[in-house]
Protein backbone atom coordinates (compact mmCIF):
# COMPACT_ATOMS: atom_id res chain seq x y z
CA UNK A 1 0.00 0.00 0.00
CA UNK A 2 2.93 2.15 0.69
CA UNK A 3 4.87 1.94 -1.78
CA UNK A 4 6.18 4.76 -3.55
CA UNK A 5 4.02 3.71 -6.86
CA UNK A 6 1.41 4.36 -5.18
CA UNK A 7 1.95 7.66 -4.13
CA UNK A 8 3.20 8.42 -7.78
CA UNK A 9 -0.19 7.88 -8.74
CA UNK A 10 -1.43 10.53 -6.40
CA UNK A 11 0.79 12.96 -7.22
CA UNK A 12 -1.33 13.25 -11.00
CA UNK A 13 -4.04 14.28 -9.48
CA UNK A 14 -5.24 18.19 -8.92
CA UNK A 15 -7.82 18.73 -6.68
CA UNK A 16 -11.86 20.12 -8.35
CA UNK A 17 -13.75 22.03 -6.74
CA UNK A 18 -16.22 19.25 -6.03
CA UNK A 19 -13.51 17.34 -4.29
CA UNK A 20 -12.70 20.86 -2.59
CA UNK A 21 -16.59 21.00 -1.82
CA UNK A 22 -16.51 16.97 -0.79
CA UNK A 23 -14.12 17.83 1.79
CA UNK A 24 -15.73 20.46 3.11
CA UNK A 25 -18.65 18.73 3.70
CA UNK A 26 -16.65 16.54 6.07
CA UNK A 27 -14.97 19.15 7.77
CA UNK A 28 -18.13 20.48 8.20
CA UNK A 29 -16.90 23.96 6.74
CA UNK A 30 -18.89 26.12 4.62
CA UNK A 31 -16.66 27.71 1.80
CA UNK A 32 -18.12 30.92 -0.44
CA UNK A 33 -16.55 30.25 -4.04
CA UNK A 34 -14.04 32.14 -3.94
CA UNK A 35 -12.81 30.25 -1.13
CA UNK A 36 -13.31 27.08 -2.65
CA UNK A 37 -11.61 28.47 -6.04
CA UNK A 38 -8.62 29.41 -4.02
CA UNK A 39 -8.57 26.03 -1.86
CA UNK A 40 -8.83 24.07 -4.86
CA UNK A 41 -5.16 25.76 -6.16
CA UNK A 42 -3.90 26.05 -2.71
CA UNK A 43 -4.66 22.43 -1.45
CA UNK A 44 -3.25 20.93 -4.95
CA UNK A 45 0.17 23.22 -4.24
CA UNK A 46 0.59 21.62 -0.58
CA UNK A 47 0.04 18.22 -1.31
CA UNK A 48 2.38 18.42 -4.34
CA UNK A 49 5.29 19.82 -1.96
CA UNK A 50 4.37 17.56 0.70
CA UNK A 51 4.73 14.31 -1.47
CA UNK A 52 8.50 14.81 -0.82
CA UNK A 53 8.30 11.88 1.80
CA UNK A 54 7.25 9.38 -0.81
CA UNK A 55 10.32 8.94 -2.18
CA UNK A 56 11.77 7.18 0.72
CA UNK A 57 11.05 3.50 1.33
CA UNK A 58 9.34 2.72 4.58
CA UNK A 59 8.66 -0.65 4.14
CA UNK A 60 10.37 -1.85 7.63
CA UNK A 61 9.96 1.81 9.04
CA UNK A 62 7.56 1.32 12.56
CA UNK A 63 5.23 4.52 12.30
CA UNK A 64 5.52 6.93 15.08
CA UNK A 65 2.56 8.34 16.94
CA UNK A 66 3.85 8.91 20.52
CA UNK A 67 7.40 10.06 21.14
CA UNK A 68 8.27 9.07 24.54
CA UNK A 69 7.43 5.63 24.66
CA UNK A 70 4.27 5.74 26.67
CA UNK A 71 1.32 3.68 25.91
CA UNK A 72 -2.15 3.07 27.44
CA UNK A 73 -2.01 5.52 30.63
CA UNK A 74 -4.40 4.50 32.86
CA UNK A 75 -6.75 5.57 36.17
CA UNK A 76 -9.52 4.70 38.34
CA UNK A 77 -12.47 5.98 37.00
CA UNK A 78 -13.36 8.21 39.88
CA UNK A 79 -14.07 11.79 39.93
CA UNK A 80 -10.85 13.42 41.51
CA UNK A 81 -11.23 16.98 41.13
CA UNK A 82 -13.23 19.08 39.86
CA UNK A 83 -11.90 22.25 37.80
CA UNK A 84 -15.50 23.97 37.81
CA UNK A 85 -19.06 23.23 38.11
CA UNK A 86 -21.41 22.04 35.24
CA UNK A 87 -23.37 25.33 34.88
CA UNK A 88 -20.14 27.36 34.40
CA UNK A 89 -19.54 25.07 31.37
CA UNK A 90 -22.86 25.68 30.29
CA UNK A 91 -22.02 29.43 30.65
CA UNK A 92 -19.85 29.12 27.81
CA UNK A 93 -22.10 28.26 25.16
CA UNK A 94 -23.52 31.05 23.08
CA UNK A 95 -26.69 29.03 22.49
CA UNK A 96 -29.67 29.59 24.88
CA UNK A 97 -29.80 27.21 27.68
CA UNK A 98 -32.80 25.09 29.43
CA UNK A 99 -32.78 22.93 32.35
CA UNK A 100 -29.25 22.45 32.30
CA UNK A 101 -28.96 21.62 28.93
CA UNK A 102 -28.35 23.72 25.32
CA UNK A 103 -31.00 23.99 23.40
CA UNK A 104 -29.63 23.35 19.63
CA UNK A 105 -31.23 23.55 16.03
CA UNK A 106 -33.68 20.20 15.49
CA UNK A 107 -31.24 17.29 13.91
CA UNK A 108 -33.89 15.51 11.49
CA UNK B 1 15.64 52.97 38.21
CA UNK B 2 14.64 51.08 35.30
CA UNK B 3 12.13 48.02 36.82
CA UNK B 4 11.58 46.83 32.91
CA UNK B 5 15.04 45.33 32.12
CA UNK B 6 15.25 43.60 35.63
CA UNK B 7 16.14 39.61 35.40
CA UNK B 8 13.25 37.49 37.65
CA UNK B 9 16.29 37.11 40.73
CA UNK B 10 16.94 40.89 40.74
CA UNK B 11 13.43 41.77 40.63
CA UNK B 12 12.63 39.04 43.50
CA UNK B 13 15.72 40.45 45.35
CA UNK B 14 14.72 43.85 45.22
CA UNK B 15 10.92 43.32 46.38
CA UNK B 16 12.39 40.87 49.19
CA UNK B 17 14.75 44.16 49.92
CA UNK B 18 11.87 46.68 49.77
CA UNK B 19 13.56 48.37 47.20
CA UNK B 20 10.48 48.95 44.78
CA UNK B 21 7.03 46.92 45.10
CA UNK B 22 5.74 44.35 43.24
CA UNK B 23 2.94 47.27 42.36
CA UNK B 24 5.76 49.46 41.25
CA UNK B 25 6.88 46.28 38.95
CA UNK B 26 2.95 46.19 37.32
CA UNK B 27 3.41 50.25 37.06
CA UNK B 28 6.33 49.98 34.84
CA UNK B 29 5.17 47.37 32.79
CA UNK B 30 1.67 48.86 32.36
CA UNK B 31 4.15 52.18 31.41
CA UNK B 32 6.02 50.15 29.05
CA UNK B 33 3.25 48.39 27.40
CA UNK B 34 1.59 51.75 26.70
CA UNK B 35 4.85 53.03 25.10
CA UNK B 36 5.21 50.36 22.48
CA UNK B 37 1.45 49.48 22.31
CA UNK B 38 1.84 49.99 17.98
CA UNK B 39 3.86 46.24 18.52
CA UNK B 40 0.01 44.84 19.37
CA UNK B 41 1.32 42.17 21.97
CA UNK B 42 -1.70 41.91 23.92
CA UNK B 43 -5.09 40.24 22.84
CA UNK B 44 -6.47 41.07 26.14
CA UNK B 45 -4.65 43.27 29.15
CA UNK B 46 -5.46 42.53 33.09
CA UNK B 47 -3.52 45.33 34.60
CA UNK B 48 -6.27 45.99 36.89
CA UNK B 49 -6.29 42.33 38.32
CA UNK B 50 -2.52 42.69 38.21
CA UNK B 51 -2.39 45.85 40.38
CA UNK B 52 -4.64 44.15 43.08
CA UNK B 53 -2.61 41.12 42.96
CA UNK B 54 0.82 42.93 43.71
CA UNK B 55 -1.13 44.69 46.65
CA UNK B 56 -1.37 41.53 48.35
CA UNK B 57 2.00 40.90 47.51
CA UNK B 58 3.47 43.99 48.93
CA UNK B 59 0.99 43.65 52.11
CA UNK B 60 2.56 40.12 52.79
CA UNK B 61 6.40 41.90 51.99
CA UNK B 62 5.29 44.80 54.92
CA UNK B 63 4.34 41.74 57.48
CA UNK B 64 7.63 40.21 56.91
CA UNK B 65 6.48 37.31 55.33
CA UNK B 66 9.02 34.85 52.96
CA UNK B 67 7.67 35.14 49.00
CA UNK B 68 8.82 32.66 46.37
CA UNK B 69 10.80 33.73 43.33
CA UNK B 70 8.03 34.01 40.98
CA UNK B 71 5.45 35.94 43.39
CA UNK B 72 5.04 39.22 42.68
CA UNK B 73 6.61 38.82 39.39
CA UNK B 74 4.22 40.08 36.18
CA UNK B 75 4.10 37.72 33.22
CA UNK B 76 2.21 37.60 29.40
CA UNK B 77 0.54 34.91 28.65
CA UNK B 78 -0.48 33.25 25.05
CA UNK B 79 -4.26 33.33 24.79
CA UNK B 80 -4.10 29.44 23.77
CA UNK B 81 -3.75 29.01 28.03
CA UNK B 82 -7.25 29.20 29.62
CA UNK B 83 -7.23 31.02 32.35
CA UNK B 84 -10.30 31.12 34.62
CA UNK B 85 -12.66 34.24 34.15
CA UNK B 86 -10.03 35.86 31.67
CA UNK B 87 -11.17 35.87 27.82
CA UNK B 88 -9.22 33.15 25.86
CA UNK B 89 -9.37 33.85 21.59
CA UNK B 90 -6.92 31.55 20.48
CA UNK B 91 -6.52 35.47 18.37
CA UNK B 92 -9.58 33.28 16.59
CA UNK B 93 -13.25 35.16 15.40
CA UNK B 94 -14.67 31.61 16.86
CA UNK B 95 -13.62 32.23 20.25
CA UNK B 96 -13.57 36.01 20.42
CA UNK B 97 -16.02 35.82 23.61
CA UNK B 98 -14.76 32.61 25.19
CA UNK B 99 -14.47 32.77 28.84
CA UNK B 100 -13.12 29.36 30.22
CA UNK B 101 -13.98 28.24 33.56
CA UNK B 102 -10.92 26.77 33.97
CA UNK B 103 -7.25 27.33 34.30
CA UNK B 104 -4.43 25.39 32.34
CA UNK B 105 -2.11 22.95 34.55
CA UNK B 106 0.82 25.44 33.76
CA UNK B 107 -1.00 28.69 34.39
CA UNK B 108 -2.42 26.77 37.76
CA UNK B 109 1.08 26.30 38.89
CA UNK B 110 2.28 29.43 38.15
CA UNK B 111 -0.74 30.83 40.07
CA UNK B 112 0.13 28.84 43.43
CA UNK B 113 3.44 30.64 42.48
CA UNK B 114 2.30 33.94 42.75
CA UNK B 115 3.03 35.24 39.32
CA UNK B 116 0.77 38.03 38.25
CA UNK B 117 -1.11 38.20 35.14
CA UNK B 118 -0.50 41.20 32.50
CA UNK B 119 -2.76 39.90 30.10
CA UNK B 120 -2.85 37.35 27.16
CA UNK B 121 -0.56 37.90 23.98
CA UNK B 122 -1.46 37.74 20.54
CA UNK B 123 -0.55 34.52 18.30
CA UNK B 124 -1.51 33.17 14.98
CA UNK B 125 -5.14 32.03 15.49
CA UNK B 126 -5.31 28.81 17.00
CA UNK B 127 -0.93 28.88 16.88
CA UNK B 128 -1.08 28.04 13.25
CA UNK B 129 1.33 30.51 11.39
CA UNK B 130 5.13 31.45 11.75
CA UNK B 131 4.70 35.45 11.96
CA UNK B 132 1.69 36.39 14.37
CA UNK B 133 -0.12 37.85 11.43
CA UNK B 134 -2.87 35.51 10.94
CA UNK B 135 -4.70 36.50 14.21
CA UNK B 136 -8.26 37.26 13.88
CA UNK B 137 -6.71 40.81 15.92
CA UNK B 138 -3.83 41.52 13.63
CA UNK B 139 -0.22 41.39 13.16
CA UNK B 140 2.76 41.59 16.14
CA UNK B 141 5.37 43.55 15.47
CA UNK B 142 8.81 42.97 15.79
CA UNK B 143 10.41 45.44 18.62
CA UNK B 144 14.07 45.73 17.06
CA UNK B 145 11.72 47.49 13.50
CA UNK B 146 7.68 47.67 13.74
CA UNK B 147 8.18 46.99 9.32
CA UNK B 148 8.79 43.56 10.58
CA UNK B 149 7.14 40.58 12.19
CA UNK B 150 7.76 39.19 15.26
CA UNK B 151 7.37 35.73 13.96
CA UNK B 152 4.95 32.94 15.47
CA UNK B 153 2.54 31.41 16.42
CA UNK B 154 3.80 32.81 19.98
CA UNK B 155 4.91 36.18 18.25
CA UNK B 156 3.13 38.51 21.29
CA UNK B 157 4.71 36.86 24.17
CA UNK B 158 8.10 36.93 22.58
CA UNK B 159 7.89 40.56 21.58
CA UNK B 160 6.82 41.39 24.89
CA UNK B 161 9.65 39.69 26.77
CA UNK B 162 12.08 41.62 24.07
CA UNK B 163 10.47 45.15 24.49
CA UNK B 164 10.45 44.68 28.33
CA UNK B 165 6.49 44.73 28.36
CA UNK B 166 6.68 41.83 31.22
CA UNK B 167 9.68 39.44 32.76
CA UNK B 168 8.56 36.35 31.20
CA UNK B 169 6.46 35.04 28.80
CA UNK B 170 4.53 31.83 28.08
CA UNK B 171 4.41 30.09 25.04
CA UNK B 172 3.43 27.18 23.02
CA UNK B 173 6.31 25.29 20.11
CA UNK B 174 4.59 22.58 17.98
CA UNK B 175 6.84 22.75 15.19
CA UNK B 176 9.22 25.94 16.29
CA UNK B 177 6.07 28.53 18.05
CA UNK B 178 8.23 29.13 20.71
CA UNK B 179 11.67 29.23 19.29
CA UNK B 180 10.91 31.17 16.06
CA UNK B 181 9.63 34.50 17.78
CA UNK B 182 12.19 34.62 20.40
CA UNK B 183 14.96 34.05 17.99
CA UNK B 184 13.50 36.48 15.78
CA UNK B 185 12.94 39.04 18.71
CA UNK B 186 16.31 38.72 20.27
CA UNK B 187 15.33 36.67 23.49
CA UNK B 188 14.90 33.46 24.71
CA UNK B 189 12.54 30.39 24.62
CA UNK B 190 12.79 27.08 25.45
CA UNK B 191 10.75 23.76 23.23
CA UNK B 192 10.42 21.49 26.16
CA UNK B 193 10.78 17.33 25.94
CA UNK B 194 7.20 16.29 24.37
CA UNK B 195 4.93 15.80 27.79
CA UNK B 196 7.84 17.88 30.21
CA UNK B 197 4.91 20.59 30.75
CA UNK B 198 1.17 19.47 30.99
CA UNK B 199 -0.75 20.48 27.89
CA UNK B 200 -3.96 20.36 30.15
CA UNK B 201 -6.19 23.70 29.53
CA UNK B 202 -4.34 24.76 25.79
CA UNK B 203 -6.03 24.62 23.56
CA UNK B 204 -4.77 21.72 20.82
CA UNK B 205 -3.14 21.91 17.74
CA UNK B 206 -0.80 18.61 17.02
CA UNK B 207 -1.10 16.73 19.86
CA UNK B 208 1.71 14.66 19.41
CA UNK B 209 3.45 17.63 18.87
CA UNK B 210 2.34 20.45 21.16
CA UNK B 211 4.81 21.59 24.18
CA UNK B 212 4.29 24.23 26.52
CA UNK B 213 7.39 26.61 27.63
CA UNK B 214 8.51 29.67 28.90
CA UNK B 215 10.30 32.64 26.91
CA UNK B 216 12.40 35.45 29.31
CA UNK B 217 15.70 37.45 28.60
CA UNK B 218 17.95 35.09 30.16
CA UNK B 219 18.93 31.42 31.11
CA UNK B 220 18.22 31.88 35.07
CA UNK B 221 15.22 33.15 34.07
CA UNK B 222 13.71 30.23 31.97
CA UNK B 223 15.19 27.74 34.80
CA UNK B 224 13.51 29.46 37.50
CA UNK B 225 9.78 29.57 35.12
CA UNK B 226 10.27 26.07 34.26
CA UNK B 227 11.06 24.71 37.91
CA UNK B 228 7.19 26.14 38.29
CA UNK B 229 5.78 24.06 35.71
CA UNK B 230 7.53 21.51 34.80
CA UNK B 231 6.45 17.68 35.96
CA UNK B 232 3.74 15.17 35.46
CA UNK B 233 -0.03 15.99 35.27
CA UNK B 234 -2.43 13.77 36.16
CA UNK B 235 -4.51 15.86 33.72
CA UNK B 236 -2.36 15.36 30.87
CA UNK B 237 -2.17 11.43 29.93
CA UNK B 238 1.29 12.60 28.00
CA UNK B 239 3.20 13.47 31.04
CA UNK B 240 5.26 10.52 31.74
CA UNK B 241 6.65 10.75 35.35
CA UNK B 242 9.81 12.24 34.65
CA UNK B 243 11.74 13.36 37.74
CA UNK B 244 12.44 17.54 38.01
CA UNK B 245 15.47 18.65 38.38
CA UNK B 246 15.92 22.00 39.92
CA UNK B 247 16.92 23.79 36.60
CA UNK B 248 19.00 26.66 38.38
CA UNK B 249 21.65 24.13 39.97
CA UNK B 250 24.12 23.17 36.89
CA UNK B 251 24.01 26.75 35.19
CA UNK B 252 27.54 28.05 36.13
CA UNK B 253 29.25 24.85 35.54
CA UNK B 254 30.03 26.00 32.06
CA UNK B 255 30.63 23.35 29.10
CA UNK B 256 34.80 22.01 29.04
CA UNK B 257 34.91 18.80 27.82
CA UNK B 258 31.47 18.77 25.70
CA UNK B 259 31.11 17.78 22.60
CA UNK B 260 29.00 19.91 20.20
CA UNK B 261 27.41 18.56 16.95
CA UNK B 262 27.26 20.64 13.88
CA UNK B 263 24.97 19.27 11.52
CA UNK B 264 25.30 20.13 7.73
CA UNK B 265 21.72 20.25 6.86
CA UNK B 266 21.19 22.93 9.36
CA UNK B 267 23.68 25.16 7.55
CA UNK B 268 22.99 24.16 3.61
CA UNK B 269 21.57 26.32 0.70
CA UNK B 270 18.23 28.52 1.80
CA UNK B 271 20.27 29.50 5.53
CA UNK B 272 20.87 33.36 4.89
CA UNK B 273 24.30 34.35 5.37
CA UNK B 274 23.97 36.93 7.82
CA UNK B 275 22.34 34.21 10.05
CA UNK B 276 25.34 31.62 9.21
CA UNK B 277 27.97 34.34 10.10
CA UNK B 278 26.43 34.91 13.48
CA UNK B 279 25.77 31.40 14.60
CA UNK B 280 28.86 29.79 13.32
CA UNK B 281 30.58 32.87 15.73
CA UNK B 282 28.58 31.54 18.43
CA UNK B 283 29.91 27.84 18.19
CA UNK B 284 33.45 29.20 17.36
CA UNK B 285 32.94 30.87 21.26
CA UNK B 286 32.13 27.50 22.59
CA UNK B 287 35.37 26.06 21.20
CA UNK B 288 37.11 28.86 23.38
CA UNK B 289 34.97 27.76 26.08
CA UNK B 290 36.53 24.42 26.18
CA UNK B 291 33.94 22.68 24.16
CA UNK B 292 34.77 20.38 21.33
CA UNK B 293 32.79 20.52 17.73
CA UNK B 294 32.12 17.23 16.03
CA UNK B 295 30.91 17.18 12.58
CA UNK B 296 27.27 15.00 12.26
CA UNK B 297 24.72 14.68 9.78
CA UNK B 298 20.96 14.42 10.04
CA UNK B 299 20.12 13.56 6.45
CA UNK B 300 16.11 13.51 7.33
CA UNK B 301 15.79 17.06 7.73
CA UNK B 302 14.81 18.15 4.11
CA UNK B 303 11.90 15.90 4.79
CA UNK B 304 10.78 17.62 8.46
CA UNK B 305 8.43 20.10 6.47
CA UNK B 306 6.40 17.58 4.81
CA UNK B 307 6.41 15.39 7.62
CA UNK B 308 4.92 18.18 9.58
CA UNK B 309 2.17 19.61 7.16
CA UNK B 310 0.87 16.14 6.87
CA UNK B 311 0.53 15.25 10.32
CA UNK B 312 0.23 18.28 12.26
CA UNK B 313 -3.01 19.87 9.82
CA UNK B 314 -4.56 15.86 10.60
CA UNK B 315 -4.11 16.02 14.12
CA UNK B 316 -5.59 19.69 13.97
CA UNK B 317 -8.56 18.71 11.91
CA UNK B 318 -9.60 16.51 14.70
CA UNK B 319 -8.73 18.85 17.46
CA UNK B 320 -10.57 21.60 16.04
CA UNK B 321 -13.78 19.38 15.28
CA UNK B 322 -14.93 20.20 18.72
CA UNK B 323 -15.30 24.11 17.56
CA UNK B 324 -18.41 23.70 16.44
CA UNK B 325 -20.86 26.73 18.32
CA UNK B 326 -22.79 24.90 20.61
CA UNK B 327 -20.75 24.25 24.22
CA UNK B 328 -18.31 27.20 23.14
CA UNK B 329 -17.71 29.01 20.18
CA UNK B 330 -19.22 31.45 17.52
CA UNK B 331 -22.78 31.62 16.87
CA UNK B 332 -23.72 31.87 13.35
CA UNK B 333 -24.93 35.45 12.12
CA UNK B 334 -27.59 34.82 10.00
CA UNK B 335 -30.34 32.35 10.22
CA UNK B 336 -29.69 29.11 9.98
CA UNK B 337 -32.21 25.94 9.19
CA UNK B 338 -30.99 23.05 10.89
CA UNK B 339 -28.05 21.98 13.12
CA UNK B 340 -25.77 21.18 9.73
CA UNK B 341 -25.94 24.30 8.36
CA UNK B 342 -25.38 25.74 12.21
CA UNK B 343 -22.39 23.62 12.36
CA UNK B 344 -21.11 24.69 9.01
CA UNK B 345 -21.78 28.38 9.78
CA UNK B 346 -20.08 28.70 12.37
CA UNK B 347 -16.80 27.13 11.28
CA UNK B 348 -17.08 29.04 8.39
CA UNK B 349 -17.29 32.48 9.36
CA UNK B 350 -15.50 31.39 12.85
CA UNK B 351 -12.04 30.02 11.48
CA UNK B 352 -10.09 32.43 9.32
CA UNK B 353 -8.27 31.76 5.95
CA UNK B 354 -5.07 29.45 7.49
CA UNK B 355 -7.32 27.43 9.84
CA UNK B 356 -9.54 25.99 7.19
CA UNK B 357 -6.38 25.69 4.98
CA UNK B 358 -5.45 23.30 7.04
CA UNK B 359 -8.38 21.49 8.51
CA UNK B 360 -8.98 21.06 4.39
CA UNK B 361 -5.27 19.48 4.37
CA UNK B 362 -5.74 17.48 7.27
CA UNK B 363 -9.44 15.98 6.68
CA UNK B 364 -8.09 15.40 2.85
CA UNK B 365 -4.48 13.27 4.14
CA UNK B 366 -6.48 11.50 6.80
CA UNK B 367 -9.36 10.43 4.67
CA UNK B 368 -10.14 7.19 3.24
CA UNK B 369 -7.73 5.98 0.23
CA UNK B 370 -5.30 8.65 1.53
CA UNK B 371 -4.50 7.99 5.15
CA UNK B 372 -2.10 5.72 4.38
CA UNK B 373 -0.16 7.45 1.07
CA UNK B 374 0.18 10.92 3.23
CA UNK B 375 -0.23 10.10 6.69
CA UNK B 376 0.76 6.83 7.86
CA UNK B 377 3.91 7.10 5.66
CA UNK B 378 4.67 10.60 7.50
CA UNK B 379 4.48 9.05 10.63
CA UNK B 380 7.18 6.33 9.38
CA UNK B 381 9.65 9.29 7.92
CA UNK B 382 9.10 10.44 11.51
CA UNK B 383 10.51 7.59 12.56
CA UNK B 384 13.97 8.03 10.45
CA UNK B 385 13.73 11.67 12.21
CA UNK B 386 13.74 9.96 15.55
CA UNK B 387 16.23 7.74 14.38
CA UNK B 388 18.56 10.52 12.87
CA UNK B 389 19.03 12.13 16.21
CA UNK B 390 19.60 8.61 17.89
CA UNK B 391 22.17 8.25 15.95
CA UNK B 392 23.58 11.58 16.21
CA UNK B 393 23.61 12.09 20.18
CA UNK B 394 26.21 8.90 20.09
CA UNK B 395 28.46 11.30 19.01
CA UNK B 396 27.66 14.14 20.61
CA UNK B 397 26.52 15.40 23.67
CA UNK B 398 24.78 18.85 22.61
CA UNK B 399 24.03 19.80 18.32
CA UNK B 400 23.75 23.51 17.58
CA UNK B 401 22.25 25.22 14.78
CA UNK B 402 20.14 28.47 13.28
CA UNK B 403 16.55 28.92 14.57
CA UNK B 404 15.17 30.27 11.59
CA UNK B 405 16.71 30.54 8.10
CA UNK B 406 16.54 33.82 8.14
CA UNK B 407 15.93 37.55 10.67
CA UNK B 408 12.15 38.82 10.81
CA UNK B 409 10.96 38.83 7.27
CA UNK B 410 8.74 41.76 6.43
CA UNK B 411 5.24 42.59 7.43
CA UNK B 412 2.80 40.91 4.27
CA UNK B 413 5.66 39.59 2.84
CA UNK B 414 4.86 35.77 3.25
CA UNK B 415 1.37 36.28 3.99
CA UNK B 416 0.28 35.36 0.36
CA UNK B 417 2.21 32.22 -0.44
CA UNK B 418 1.26 29.46 2.12
CA UNK B 419 4.57 27.26 1.47
CA UNK B 420 7.14 29.75 1.60
CA UNK B 421 5.72 30.82 5.42
CA UNK B 422 5.55 27.13 6.28
CA UNK B 423 9.46 26.76 5.30
CA UNK B 424 10.40 29.43 7.86
CA UNK B 425 9.51 26.24 10.70
CA UNK B 426 12.45 24.06 8.57
CA UNK B 427 14.93 24.38 10.96
CA UNK B 428 12.69 24.17 14.11
CA UNK B 429 10.59 21.21 13.19
CA UNK B 430 13.27 18.18 13.37
CA UNK B 431 13.45 18.65 17.13
CA UNK B 432 9.66 18.89 17.45
CA UNK B 433 9.32 15.60 15.46
CA UNK B 434 11.60 14.00 17.48
CA UNK B 435 10.06 15.43 20.98
CA UNK B 436 13.46 16.68 21.64
CA UNK B 437 14.16 19.97 23.89
CA UNK B 438 15.87 23.03 22.21
CA UNK B 439 16.52 26.71 23.06
CA UNK B 440 16.52 29.74 20.99
CA UNK B 441 19.48 32.20 22.30
CA UNK B 442 19.81 35.60 21.06
CA UNK B 443 23.43 35.39 19.05
CA UNK B 444 23.65 38.38 16.93
CA UNK B 445 22.18 40.75 14.17
CA UNK B 446 21.82 40.59 10.47
CA UNK B 447 23.06 43.38 8.92
CA UNK B 448 20.20 45.22 8.95
CA UNK B 449 19.88 45.46 12.40
CA UNK B 450 17.55 42.20 13.34
CA UNK B 451 18.23 39.27 15.95
CA UNK B 452 19.33 35.82 15.21
CA UNK B 453 19.17 32.93 17.01
CA UNK B 454 21.41 30.32 17.67
CA UNK B 455 19.73 26.64 18.43
CA UNK B 456 20.67 24.41 20.59
CA UNK B 457 19.19 21.09 20.84
CA UNK B 458 19.96 18.27 23.23
CA UNK B 459 18.22 14.73 24.18
CA UNK B 460 15.03 14.17 25.39
CA UNK B 461 14.89 15.29 29.03
CA UNK B 462 17.95 17.37 28.57
CA UNK B 463 16.89 20.76 29.69
CA UNK B 464 18.97 21.02 32.35
CA UNK B 465 22.53 20.05 30.06
CA UNK B 466 20.72 22.86 27.81
CA UNK B 467 20.09 25.37 30.30
CA UNK B 468 23.53 25.32 31.16
CA UNK B 469 24.93 25.46 27.74
CA UNK B 470 23.03 28.43 27.44
CA UNK B 471 24.32 30.05 30.82
CA UNK B 472 27.78 29.45 29.62
CA UNK B 473 27.06 31.71 26.39
CA UNK B 474 25.48 34.13 28.29
CA UNK B 475 28.91 34.81 30.61
CA UNK B 476 31.05 35.36 27.72
CA UNK B 477 28.42 37.05 25.49
CA UNK B 478 26.26 40.51 25.88
CA UNK B 479 23.78 39.74 22.94
CA UNK B 480 21.16 38.34 25.29
CA UNK B 481 21.32 42.48 27.04
CA UNK B 482 20.99 43.99 23.93
CA UNK B 483 17.86 46.23 24.22
CA UNK B 484 15.77 47.91 21.31
CA UNK B 485 15.08 51.47 21.05
CA UNK B 486 11.44 53.07 20.74
CA UNK B 487 11.80 56.54 19.32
Amino acid sequence: MNTPSRLAKVRLMKLSKEQVLKIANLARLKLTDEEVGRLSDQLTDILTYVEVISELDTKLVTPTSQVTGLSNVVREDVVTEQLCSPDELLEASPLPKDEHQIRVKKVL
Amino acid sequence: MDLNWLSITEAHLGLKEKKFSAKDLVLSCLDQIEKTKHLNTFITLTGDDALKQAGEVDAKIARGEEIGILEGIPAGVKDLFNTRDVRTTCASHMLENFVPPYDATAIARLKKAGYLLMGKTNLDEYACGASTESSYFGPTLNPWNREYVAGGSSGGSASGVASGQFYFGMGTDTGGSIRQPASLCGCIGLKVTYGRVSRFGVTALASSWDTVGPFARNAQDIAIVLNAIAGNDPLDATSPIVAVPDYTKNLTKGVHGLKIGIPKEFFAEGVDEDVRVAVLSAIKEYEKLGATLVDISLPMTKYGVAVYYVTMPTELSTNLARFDGIRFGHKPDGEVKDLYDYYTSSRGEGFGAEIKRRIMVGTFVSSAGYADAYYKQAQKVRTLIIQDFAEAFKKCDIIMAPVSPTPAFRVGAKSGDPIAMYLADALTIPASAAGIPAISLPCGFSSNGLPVGLQILGPQWSEDLILQVASAYEQASSWHNMRPSFK
